[in-house]
């Protein structure tokens, strides 16, 4: 038997208090396995214990919320008697260590989040970010971990069968050493078959389904919890393998296991395995779980208690049964080639009771083990800025030179050669794919369709966390307006360094209410989500990288697109050409690319306007006025107009008139501030666009007309741009292939 | 008429096949599981696209034992009349209901991408409805696209009027443009591109309904 040793629980990432608190809890000295157990489901991965206290903050309801924040993933109503489960997941730490079954096994385990609630998974998007792919010392390295990532997520998702449908693909130098893969993945059942991880009815089986239990991904959620270091790769048989077709048997073997009727409640076994699933359904039922591990298939040969009950195998799940109807249960799984087990049963003393060889190894009560984990109020003081608050004296010599290199930059070009390896209309519901501002999936149970938007923007929310996140939300809910869509519900990942230093603790606090106000705002619900901290290498934390996903509901139709359609149309910005000064302009991509630098604070976003703006561009799409659509955001007003322009009609623009007397916005900023709440819209009935723009009290002026192949920006007599249409598109579409292959463009 | 979607563990085109069929040509069809040994009344036969079995050891490479493909070879003799797309192309090659292999797109990337293809022979029973050198918009998604065949055995395809269907921008590598092929019979043909998922106006095209229109008919002729 291991002795308990302060070095032991040091290495199991406990402090000397959590570990009172076990005695404490116990009664009594924890065993071998009991320390493993709570080292697991106390990580800062599995209990939340320093983000919780403010989580708190975060709106939650709201009238489409069926199931809030706590369960596998959050519930939304979208009519017709159907529900969408989606949740955000982050695989930052496996993702590095082996970007390709790390980003696999992030596909995977979202995914069982999903279709352990009873909704078919339809649509996964990707917020990706990575340090930059052409930093000569770094770019090899980064670009491997690119490759690596982006094929172990089409991998998954393509075997799998859910189509990858949207997301974001960013670079910084913060990333280098500590990539970023959040998955968001969305499912639909019908409201009245949802399922939960809730263990009910004394003496019900505790059945285990799926792969068998190895010794991969022991104490993942543990190394999701703590910094890099030189030894974290040797932590590369801490990440698991992923079978995505295993996966794909078992989701239609537990739907299909659902319709009997026999199932309680069922939860997937993630992060923290078997330990995870036994003490969570125990305790949302408030109940006790026994299982017998010499029952749990096992893939090795004499693996320890503790190795099973740590192990993160994936592809398994754990479900309670209706006692005596065991059998329809394994039928199922049997019908689909899977192990379904027997490993257990529901008690009513509460306690996770482990057994192996008959022995009893680990007694815990459930409810403190999985709701009475530490909970910290670390201190949060923001630090003093680090990036300057006054920007440099700078003048453009070459507009065009400097639209051509922001189109070229990493984070604005198109993302095609990573989006074309992800089978992105598998199911046939994708009305609008990778590359539009949100992504769209018809339903054909309901008639009805959903738009879906992930967004980050780490560069503001490192200049000011607060705002940046707000921006973030803004940008979010924008996306789903261009579609026409309301916003129902939303869905976080928080991205943060190590919250023991108070600087990034401040970080975080300052997002999560920045999130919360602008959420409150937008009536839009956060129904659930992930934090990941620790996101630091050799002491280097990330930026702060908050990324939510927002989903919302419209009207089945073919969905208006980004580029222009016609010549001869007019264009118009609604939301108007906005604001910017020197300070407001330090965090934009043109600050980034062309001048390298970083400085002042995020553009600046009035809630409200931006409310209306998006109720306007609601209700300009949805009356079926514009033919094309498109918000502005990195890269401002020129990056946008020329996104439009990619489909071979371009235009001529004259910001004269918009501008009216207003002189003080430089030529620089006009085309490259990336102030929010703007929308491009070309129209053939520009009246009508206006009269509802006006009716928000929204600024929409007219400010060109589409033409046919170049892009020309004026400002009354003075050329600002003008190049042709087709040279810009090949920039923007050979840039990310060049960068990968030659580490330049 | 009756279309039966074969099912096999790992298929995840099989509802998309069937929707189109249903919804969108207003015929019927039903799936059929993989190790059935009978096929039931059906009139045709898709193998859809997916990953059957994992794709482990070759795409298609542990399909072709399966209990239902034994009953599809017989209905192939029998003339019936196959349609593998995708993954069901590749189950059809292993088989030897279509000769040739399927290998690794050239650029080893997985590729999603709507494409044009050129329709080359109107003599078959999926292609009855298109005119010759019809230009179809029509997705492909495929990792192991790329279709070669020997020398004597392309010449073969191209004498027998054979190839259905060239890409006008071969994204995969293959032979002589070959997006997909007919057996001697012309009853069985095999297709990397993806015409389920051109069969609705909302999905951008509806260029491959042709191919389902094609069966009909020619199914119609027959009774």
């Amino acid at each position: 038997m291991t002795t308990i040793t302060p070095d032991l629980i040091a290495t199991h990432q406990l402090t000397e208090a959590e570990y009172d608190k076990i005695v404490r809890i116990l009664g009594r000295e924890p065993s071998y396995t009991e320390l493993g157990i709570f080292s697991v489901m106390w990580s800062e991965h599995c209990s939340y214990k320093s983000s919780r206290l403010h989580l708190r903050k975060l709106p939650t309801r709201g009238k489409y919320v069926v199931q809030g924040p706590g369960e596998n993933a959050g519930i939304v109503d979208i009519g017709s008697g159907y529900v969408a489960a989606f949740k955000i997941e982050s695989h930052n730490h496996p993702s590095f260590i082996e970007p390709f079954q790390g980003a696999a096994t992030g596909v995977g385990g979202i995914l069982r989040d999903i279709f352990t609630m009873g909704a078919r998974p339809i649509a996964v998007m990707d917020a990706l970010r990575f340090g930059h792919i052409d930093d000569p010392g770094n770019g090899r390295r980064n670009r491997r971990i690119l490759e690596g990532v982006v094929s172990g997520i089409a991998h998954y998702g393509n075997c799998f069968g859910v189509p990858t449908v949207g997301g974001e693909c960013v670079f910084e130098s913060c990333y280098n050493g500590n990539p970023l893969v959040n998955v968001f993945a969305l499912g639909v059942a019908k409201r009245n078959e949802i399922f939960y991880a809730r263990a009910a009815g004394i003496g019900n089986p505790v059945i285990y389904v799926g792969a068998k239990t190895g010794r991969d991904g022991i104490h993942g959620a543990s190394m999701a919890s703590a910094e890099f270091t030189e030894e974290s790769k040797q932590k590369r048989p801490n990440v698991q393998v992923g079978d995505p077709f295993l996966e794909k048997l078992l989701l239609e073997a537990c739907l299909e296991a659902m319709q009997t009727g026999a199932i309680v409640g069922i939860q997937d076994m993630g992060a923290a395995g078997l330990t995870c699933s036994t003490c969570e359904m125990g305790s949302r039922g408030g109940t006790g779980i026994e299982i017998e591990l010499d029952r749990v298939p096992q893939r090795e040969s004499g693996m320890s208690p503790y190795e099973i009950m740590l192990s993160e195998s994936q592809e398994r799940m754990l479900l309670v049964a209706e006692k005596g109807r065991e059998s329809e249960i394994v039928r199922v799984f049997k019908k689909w080639g899977l192990d379904a087990v027997t490993v257990g049963s529901v008690t009513p003393d509460g306690l996770l009771r482990v057994k192996h060889h008959g022995e009893t190894v680990a007694e815990i009560p459930n409810q403190q083990l999985a709701d009475s984990a530490p909970l910290y109020d670390r201190p949060h003081t923001l630090p003093p800025r680090t990036a300057p608050i006054e920007g440099p004296e700078f003048a453009s010599k070459d507009l065009v030179g400097d639209l051509e290199r922001l189109l070229a930059s990493g984070d604005v070009c198109s993302k095609r050669w990573i989006w074309e390896q992800y089978d992105y209309q598998v199911r046939t519901n994708t009305l609008a794919g990778p590359g539009a501002d949100a992504a769209i999936l018809r339903l054909k149970e309901t008639g009805e369709s959903l738009a879906m938007a992930l967004d980050g923007n780490a560069r503001y929310c490192y200049l000011s966390p607060r705002e940046g996140t707000r921006l973030i939300v803004a940008e979010c809910c924008r996306n789903l307006a261009v579609a026409g869509a309301e916003p129902v519900g939303a869905t976080n990942n928080l991205n943060f360094g190590n919250p023991e230093r108070p600087e990034v603790m401040a970080q975080l606090v300052e997002s999560i209410e920045g999130m919360a106000e602008a959420c409150r705002h937008f009536d839009v619900p956060i129904t659930g989500g992930n934090v990941s901290l620790y996101n630091e290498t050799l002491g280097e934390g990330i930026w702060p990288t908050p990324v939510i996903g927002v989903v919302g509901r419209i009207k089945t139709a073919a969905p208006v697109t980004i580029t222009f359609k016609s010549p001869d149309r007019e264009i118009l910005l609604v939301g108007g050409l906005g604001r910017c000064d020197l300070r407001r302009f330090g965090g934009t991509q043109y600050a980034k690319v062309v001048l390298k630098d970083l400085w002042g604070l995020s553009p600046e976003l009035d809630l409200d306007y931006e409310k209306r703006a998006q109720a306007a561009v609601r209700d300009i799409v949805r009356a079926g006025l514009a033919e094309s659509a498109h918000d502005l955001s990195d890269g401002g007003l020129a990056v946008a107009l020329a996104e439009c322009s990619f489909g071979g009609v371009g235009c001529s623009v004259d910001l004269a008139q918009a501008l009216g007397g207003v002189t003080e916005l430089r030529p620089e900023f006009l085309l490259f501030h990336e102030g929010p709440s703007r929308v491009l819209i070309s129209t053939a009935q520009a009246e009508k666009v206006e009269a509802i723009a006006s009716r928000y009290n929204v600024e929409s002026p007219r400010i060109g007309v589409t033409t046919k192949d170049r892009l020309r920006i004026r400002r009354g007599g003075d050329t600002l741009i003008d190049v042709g249409v087709l040279q810009l598109r090949d920039i923007w579409e050979q840039a990310l292939e060049k960068l990968l292959e030659h580490g330049h463009v | 008429m009756r279309f039966g979607v074969v099912v096999f563990p790992g298929s995840n085109c099989d509802h998309d096949a069937w929707f189109a069929v249903r919804q969108n040509l207003g015929q019927q069809a039903e799936f059929v599981w993989h190790d059935s040994e009978r096929l039931g009344n059906l009139d045709a036969i898709i193998l859809p696209g997916g990953f059957s079995y994992g794709d482990y050891l070759r795409c298609g490479a542990i399909a072709k034992f399966s209990p239902v493909m034994r009953a599809v070879k017989k209905f192939a003799a029998d003339g019936g009349l196959v349609l593998g797309i995708c993954n069901g192309f590749q189950i059809l090659v292993e088989a030897s209901l279509l000769p040739g292999a399927l290998l690794r797109n050239r650029g080893l990337k997985f590729i999603c991408r709507e494409l044009r293809l050129r329709t080359e022979t109107t003599d078959s029973p999926f292609t009855g409805a298109a005119e010759k050198g019809q230009l179809l918009r029509v997705p492909i998604a495929h990792g192991e696209g790329c279709y070669i065949a020997d020398e004597r055995t392309l010449d073969e395809l191209e004498a027998e009027d054979r190839v259905v269907f060239r890409y006008l921008d071969n994204p995969n590598g293959s032979e002589r443009d070959i997006a997909g092929i007919l057996n001697r019979e012309r009853n069985v043909m095999g297709m990397m591109p993806h015409p389920e998922r051109a069969s609705d106006p909302l999905m951008g095209s509806t260029d491959g309904l042709v191919v389902f229109r094609s069966m009909v008919s020619a199914l119609a002729l027959q009774l």
